[in-house]
């Protein structure tokens, strides 16, 4: 059986694709660059959104990263069940190509956060949540400026009662998140936005909170291979 | 040559903290009388040609395409003369 293949895309200006990467091969997949200016997703079975500062992140956040000849594979592709997973700007792109609702804003305090962050994992049907158990606390690395999410009255309500909620702060809401969110999925489970990393937390060496994020890998694998 | 303006806003309902900033320095600086603050993004689009109906119908096209994030912001374009 071949590996199960998970894209890592690179604008300029990501920073977490080489992690994120990483972390795909300790949980045994094989990791496959993407490049924002190709046309091709060199036929994966999943993909994995990296944070940084996709184009520098002006205009908005993902604003023009959305944009991106990738970006025009990934957006059908999602829409019609590849596995996506973002985090942080990866998260910011997903809300911007409108595959999941909502926005990330500036942050409340509008200080930049870098912390160790408690989060609950509220959902565990999606492509990559399922080795969590429902209602598991773990802890993440958070590192942004622009993670308050934000949604109208009504897709929040949508969210909330179609159980969209995926990861939600506890112990402390870091950016002023509606609700507490700190990550959704779409409706069909398989595309899931989170500010926080979990391609960050994967090995005790590097002095990460944990190793808890590696679910998140371990997850699309299983699934993957039981495909 | 014409220049067409965009004008960017947050929704009313979507909290702006910049402009919060803003507002709290004001009176630091010995301005008041200010009740709040919105902060938004002004473009100027300068266009190769008049700003006919055409023309400004193309930038109401980048406004909602790619300027303002119609989920969070509200734009307003128009013609500068």
């Amino acid at each position: 059986m071949s590996a199960a293949r998970v894209g890592i895309v690179t604008f300029p200006g990501t920073l977490d694709d080489q992690d994120a990467a990483r972390a795909v091969h300790l949980v045994g997949a094989q990791a496959v660059p993407l490049w924002h200016a190709d046309h091709d997703l060199k036929g994966v079975d999943a993909v994995f959104l990296p944070g940084g500062f996709s184009y520098g992140d002006y205009l908005r956040c993902g604003a023009i990263s959305r944009f991106a000849p990738l970006m025009e594979e990934l957006i059908p592709a999602a829409r019609a069940g590849l596995p996506v997973l973002g985090t942080c700007n990866g998260f910011q792109i997903l809300c911007e190509a409108h595959l999941l609702p909502g926005a990330l804003t500036r942050n409340a305090s509008l200080h930049y956060v870098c912390r160790d962050q408690r989060v609950r994992i509220e959902q565990t049907g999606t492509a990559w949540t399922s080795a969590f158990t429902p209602g598991q606390e773990i802890t993440l690395p958070i590192k942004h400026g622009e993670g308050r999410y934000v949604a109208s009255a009504e897709t929040l309500a949508e969210l909330e009662a179609g159980d969209r909620v995926v990861v939600r702060y506890v112990g402390g809401n870091p950016n002023g998140s509606m609700n507490d969110i700190a990550g959704i999925r779409n409706e069909a489970g398989n595309v899931v936005g989170l500010m926080p990393h979990p391609e960050h937390a994967v090995e005790e060496l590097v002095g990460a909170p944990s190793t808890d994020g590696l679910g998140f890998f371990t997850s699309i694998l299983k699934k993957l291979v039981n495909a | 040559m014409a220049r067409v303006i965009v004008d960017v806003m947050l929704k009313p309902e979507i909290l702006d903290p910049q402009g919060q900033a803003i507002a709290r320095a004001l009176p630091r600086l010995g301005f008041s009388g200010v009740a709040a603050v919105r902060q938004g993004k002004r473009f100027e689009i300068e266009l190769d040609g008049p700003a006919d109906e055409a023309a400004v119908s193309d930038v109401r096209k980048m406004a909602e395409t790619l300027l303002a994030n119609t989920v969070i912001e509200d734009y307003t374009v128009r013609v500068e003369g």
